[in-house]
């Protein structure tokens, strides 16, 4: 077949151009924070003429920055963690109980997903505000896991829903009540579910931008990518130490995809293919 | 937790003894410890912002002292229609709705279809694909902002070799635009990939290697059993394409701010900028409203006219 060899030829350029396309200003981006000003200059994208580590290293040692990284750790983290608990409880209760209006319940939670999150920011900031939650991290945790909740909790429940019923009734035969069946069977045995939730909640409150940016103004207590804003305002035509900065903020999260892409691939494709 | 007060209620009066056997095997509890925390949460901090941004919309008020008092009726509206900024940038808006679906969505689409097998290289291409997505916004941003910086960046290149007066992309009202749409393709496209890899590998293999045995040339196969048979991914990502598009605002911030001279915002960052930046509550609110208008026809009508045919 001499079509072949000429189909998989093009297959082959086209992959390695989108390639090409994704990974140059990813590695014009690394490479920059190696070089000086001249350099980067006359020479914007190849290697650097000579290696500097100064501008990474300056970085590093920048206590802003390791602040910025931290209060995007606890952030991500605890609204994570609530997230998790809050949305497996109420998914629990959906997949377990149908209750004269239990459907109509579900069905209002899960309009959280149809729900333009930007459209509610003035009043949710007022809204936090009144409740003295402003330049605190609760304020951007809280309305973080109120809008993760839909997702969350559509997703656990289809889990729970799959969950094998004769188990359940076992427990409860055994005298086992709903909490405990809850926290020792429902819990454990949804390890891969709470690992798909768990990351894409943490990976979407790590790189928020707009909640943090209009709860959250002092210096103390901003997350990385408001940060990263505010370096770059500083620093703003030393592009080599803008992209020391850029580079050592995305290294945590390629490390951590890298880590957990089944769960985010999962979560992609479960959440969305079934819901 | 009102929520489900009310609707315990009727049930439990109609029907007594099914009320006392709830009580007795702890579903009542379970009932009301499981599920208030979720329900008031949404109710505080997701249903209630969208009912107040409505009602805030027909006031002028900075934001502070008790509430609202100062009743514009639809003064609000009207002011938006007769500024020209939010006119472009509900415009800017539909514009990069309709990138999304002409070639973030089709992009995704062919990626898809060339590296769904499973084997290394593949796996690879689509790690490497993925990942713009999961890089932070206002990060992406920062990127090619370097990369169409003037100074530095690939226009340089073209300008210094030629002999070119400086070129700054980003700062240019035509050009803008368009890098922005750049940026967005590159950003979003592998998403829509991994949702049609997923669609693609749930295909039977025995359909394409029976078509194969009658003679269907792959390109045959692609368009006459892979693409109709992806139908429902395309229903999905066709959604989250149009709703993500419509909220876009992280990505425009780093690159543009919206410049050069307001040309460049889309609803979210008109909202930003003109409402809560400039405290008029009231006015960022009606923006909200369209917003939330718009997203919610296209929901509404999507799910019942697209999402129930596609179940059929």
């Amino acid at each position: 077949m001499p079509t072949f060899g000429w189909r998989q030829a093009t297959r082959i350029i086209v992959l390695m151009l989108v390639t090409f396309a994704i990974l140059f200003p990813l590695s014009a981006t690394v490479l920059g924070g190696f070089k000086t000003q001249g350099d980067l200059t006359t020479n914007p994208f190849l290697f650097p003429r000579n290696w500097h580590l100064e501008f990474y290293h300056g970085i590093l040692v920048d206590p802003d920055f390791w602040r910025y990284l931290w209060n995007s750790l606890f952030i991500s983290f605890v609204t994570t963690l609530i997230t998790v608990i809050v949305a497996s409880m109420a998914a629990f209760t959906f997949s377990h109980m149908r209750f004269f209006g239990s459907e109509y319940i579900f069905g209002y939670l899960l309009m959280g997903l149809m729900f333009p999150f930007a459209a509610a920011i003035i009043p949710l900031f007022i809204k936090v505000r009144d409740f003295g939650l402003v330049d605190t991290p609760w304020g951007v945790i809280v309305p973080q896991v109120a809008f993760g909740l839909a997702f969350s909790t559509l997703l656990f429940r289809t889990f729970f829903d799959e969950l094998p019923r004769e188990l359940f009734e076992a427990a409860r035969v055994d005298g086992c009540g709903y909490a405990r069946f809850y926290l020792s069977f429902t819990l454990p045995l949804s390890t891969p579910i709470i690992a798909t939730v768990a990351t894409f909640i943490f990976v979407g409150s790590w790189n928020n931008y707009l909640l943090p940016l209009i709860m959250l103004n002092s210096s103390e207590n901003i997350t990385w990518p408001l940060g990263m804003l505010q370096f770059q305002g500083e620093y703003i035509v030393e592009w080599n130490k803008i992209l020391a900065f850029v580079t050592l903020s995305l290294a945590p999260a390629i490390v951590f995809f890298l880590a957990a892409q089944k769960y985010i691939v999962a979560g992609l494709t479960g959440g969305a293919v079934k819901g | 937790m009102s929520l489900a007060h009310t609707h315990t209620a009727p049930a439990a009066a109609s029907r007594p003894s099914r009320l006392r056997k709830a009580m007795r095997d702890g579903r009542l509890t379970t009932i009301l410890f499981f599920l208030p925390p979720a329900l008031m949460l949404f109710t505080l901090f997701v249903f209630m912002p969208l009912l107040e941004g409505a009602w805030y919309s027909g006031f002028k008020w900075s934001g502070y002292g008790e509430g609202p008092t100062d009743w514009v009726g639809s003064r609000n509206f009207e002011r938006l229609t007769k500024h020209s900024t939010f006119m472009r940038s509900f415009n800017n808006t539909l514009v990069f709705v309709g990138v999304a679906l002409l070639l973030q969505i089709p992009l995704g689409m062919a990626m898809a279809l060339l590296i769904y097998r499973k084997s290394k290289s593949n796996t690879f291409f689509r790690l490497v694909f993925f990942v713009p997505f999961i890089l932070a916004e206002v990060a992406t941003g920062l990127i090619w902002s370097f990369i169409f910086d003037g100074d530095y960046g690939v226009t340089s290149i073209f300008t210094t070799w030629f002999g070119w007066e400086q070129v700054y992309p980003l700062a240019d009202r035509t050009w803008a635009m368009p890098v922005l749409l750049l940026v967005f393709v590159w950003k979003y496209f592998g998403f829509h990939m991994m949702i049609f890899i997923a669609a693609l590998q749930s295909i039977p293999d025995d359909l394409i290697e029976a078509a194969r045995i009658d003679g269907g040339t792959p390109w045959q196969i692609t368009r006459y059993i892979q693409i109709p048979m992806l139908k429902p991914a395309i229903v999905v990502s066709v959604f989250f394409a149009v709703v993500g598009s419509l909220q876009l605002f992280d990505l425009i911030i780093p690159l543009t701010r919206g410049g050069p001279s307001n040309t460049t915002h889309t609803l979210v960052s008109y909202l930003y900028n003109f409402g809560l930046v400039r405290q008029k509550v009231g006015f960022g609110s009606s923006v909200g409203v369209v917003l939330f208008i718009v997203s919610f026809v296209f929901a509404f009508s999507y799910r019942r006219f697209v999402m129930r045919q596609g179940e059929k």
